[in-house]
């Protein structure tokens, strides 16, 4: 079966879900694993049994040139295990099926998203119950590549800000993001070095000055106290890469530990403020 | 085609689009960086002091111009159109590479940068990088795959003597497009004082572009050369095409002389039936990688698949964007040269004129071998000879059977 033809529209309340998420009394936890490493759906259950807010599901590339080594090495496990788009799509739909209220986000490469065409994408991506799309290879300039598709179906275009983001250059990045702002905190890959706290307060009320979506902030972001430390300026904080180093190193084992780990960081963002 | 532009040499727009081709899709922490070096480009290219220092480099370093060669043997062997080198392989550092290396160095100056990174597949454009950061004094840390550090250990060992680091990425299929995925991951964490040399008329705008300015050199030298010598233009211009600069650098000046046809000759490797080819334009459908849009080797998901060619140099999965648009819109024909082809090639070369070429020009060698015969005696084919053979040396024994 070829389940990119087949998927019913899932769910109504598609971007009001990250709405949902980020209008709670407390920041949200939003996890990044990598679609098809390992048992991807037993892993993103233990993500929301360990209490993330919203989920990222990180669309396999050959080629992620803004990942890490952990997040590199998920991608190529991910695709030695042969998972193609339909299977990523097919992740998404039976997640939204088990998890009807909690917020997914597909995050990747341009590549894979516009094989089909950007129409293409967005459809089956709303089909499966994706609620936003972040792109790390389009920024605004070549917002044609897939923007104008995603918000025709109702997907939030997730937009990224980063530290050279300069004041001039925000409102063109601003313009068109929905959801939310994902903040990278540090100018480099994902995983690596960790952002000094001044430089994550001072980024997100600049941002917060231009927007009134919610900023959440990740790269290098690892351990609870250090999500705690963001989340008390921040709406959201986004872990990745320690969690998919988890998932590389346990295998099936993997939902206990991610249930543990997440647990840990997402109260730590939760009681931050 | 049917939407003939009134030039051709006018690519790309003010977004660095090539027709629907090119274009800036990197991530956001580097888009700050692009538009600054497009506006220092732009600057440079308005500034007599920058041309005139390119200008004297070329001449007293890099010994331009290099020069148009009739190849009067090859001619008698083929049978058929005469047939004329530029000779790019003389350049210092053994290749095409070098002129773009001396362009974007200048430009790196120019921002004030201090630390220079570019990615190698032949290590071409390696050794031409860390010649140009020996020549100026910049530290220069090159990334190759690993497996072309094994194949091409002779230019290993020349940018380790010129200085440079030379990092061996193992990621990936550890060859070129990964050593450009790790040239990226470099560039993007240190943006504030980092230069990445580009080595092929491809990435994010504006390199495509200016790395065609850089090398258009060769095309303004040959045609000036051509008018001097036989007073006329040739009726082919041939050359080899992995990312396409040594290529772009020979057409783009010729390419509103209608009269002038060009042929592009990717690397079909052991066929374009198979998946064992590096022919992104005949064997490829377009997408998004490494910064542009353009002809990609992938499959039906839009995953990367691995080029495979004898040459190093020519075996990356993309190409160039402004030859996705040049093929797209009929002005460029491109064809194909298998690895026993281009071997093929090679011998001939070394044979008829006592010149050992690079494996990646002995691909338009053999193209040139094909076209000659169906030409007439008074036409005229001007090929790119971009890279001497010295780095293949080891490759084409151990594919002729010698033991060395």
């Amino acid at each position: 079966m070829n389940p990119l033809r087949k998927l019913p529209i899932c769910g109504a309340q598609l971007t009001s879900r990250l709405f949902s998420a980020f209008a709670k009394p407390h920041p949200a936890f939003v996890a990044f694993i990598t679609a098809g490493d390992g048992d991807t759906a037993a892993n993103l259950d233990a993500l929301v049994e360990g209490g993330a807010d919203v989920i990222e599901l990180g669309m396999p590339f050959t080629d992620p040139m803004a990942d890490g080594p952990a997040i590199q090495a998920a991608n190529l496990r991910s695709l030695g295990a042969g998972t193609t788009t339909a299977d990523v799509l097919q992740i998404a739909y039976d997640f939204r099926a088990r998890h009807p209220d909690v917020p997914l986000v597909l995050m990747g490469y341009a590549n894979p998203m516009i094989r089909r065409g950007p129409e293409w994408f967005a459809k089956a991506a709303k089909g499966a119950g994706v609620d936003g799309v972040i792109c790390v290879d389009i920024p605004p300039e070549e917002d044609d590549a897939l923007g104008p598709a995603l918000r025709n179906a109702g997907i939030a275009p997730i937009r990224l800000a980063t530290p050279t983001t300069d004041a001039a250059r925000l409102p063109s990045v601003l313009k068109g993001s929905q959801g939310f702002v994902y903040y990278v905190s540090v100018a480099g890959i994902t995983g690596k070095q960790q952002a000094a706290q001044a430089s994550i307060e001072e980024a997100v009320a600049a941002l917060k000055a231009q927007t009134d979506l919610p900023i959440a902030v990740g790269f290098g972001v690892r351990t609870p106290d250090q999500a705690s430390a963001i989340a008390k300026v921040a709406d959201g904080v986004v872990v990745g890469s320690a969690l998919v180093e988890i998932v590389g190193e346990f295998g099936k084992d993997a939902p206990a530990k991610l249930i543990e780990y997440t647990s840990a960081l997402a109260d730590a963002v939760h009681s931050a403020r | 085609m049917n939407k003939q532009p009134n030039s051709f040499r006018t690519q790309p727009d003010d977004r660095g689009h090539f027709g629907e081709f090119g274009g800036r899709y990197v991530a956001e922490t580097l888009m700050p960086l692009i538009l600054d070096l497009e506006r220092e480009y732009r600057a440079a290219q308005q500034d007599p002091a920058f041309a005139a220092e390119f200008d004297d480099l070329m001449k007293h370093y890099v010994g331009r111009p290099s020069p148009l060669y009739h190849a009067e043997r090859l001619t008698e062997a083929l049978g058929g159109a005469q047939v004329w080198f530029k000779r790019d392989e003389l350049n210092h550092t053994g290749a095409h590479k070098i002129n773009n290396c001396i362009g974007q160095i200048l430009l790196a100056i120019r921002m004030g940068k201090t630390r220079i990174i570019a990615e190698t597949g032949a290590g071409q454009h390696g050794v031409a990088t860390a010649t140009v950061c020996a020549r100026f004094g910049l530290p220069c840390v090159i990334y190759m795959g690993a497996e072309d550090v094994k194949r091409q250990s002779p230019n290993v060992f020349r940018m380790k003597l010129l200085g440079a680091e030379v990092v061996p990425v193992t990621s990936g299929g550890a060859t070129l497009k990964d050593a450009m995925n790790e040239g990226l991951r470099d560039w993007v964490a240190n943006v504030h004082d980092t230069f990445y040399i580009i080595g092929t008329a491809a990435g994010p705008h504006p390199y495509p572009e200016l790395v065609r300015n850089f090398q258009s050199v060769i095309g303004t030298e040959a045609r000036a050369q051509m008018l001097d010598r036989v007073g006329r233009l040739p009726d082919l211009l041939v050359a080899c095409i992995g990312g396409g600069s040594n290529a772009l650098g020979l057409f783009h000046p010729f390419l509103d002389d209608a009269d002038v046809k060009m042929l592009g000759v990717e690397a079909a490797g052991h066929g374009l039936d198979g998946d064992e080819h590096a022919a992104s334009l005949l064997g490829g459908s377009p997408g998004v990688l490494h910064g542009n849009k353009t002809y990609l080797l992938q499959d039906e998901d839009g995953q990367i698949t691995e080029g495979h060619s004898i040459s190093a140099g020519l075996d990356y999965p993309g190409i160039g964007p402004e030859h996705a648009w040049l093929k797209e819109s009929g002005r460029v024909e491109y064809t194909a040269v298998t690895d026993k082809e281009a071997l093929d090639g090679f011998q001939l070369l070394c044979r008829t004129e006592g010149i050992i070429p690079a494996l990646e020009p002995s691909h338009a060698i053999a193209a040139v071998a094909e076209r000659a015969k169906q030409m007439g005696e008074d036409e005229i084919i001007l090929m790119n000879l971009c890279g001497r053979g010295d780095k293949d040396i080891f490759t084409v024994a151990e594919k002729l059977g010698v033991e060395m």
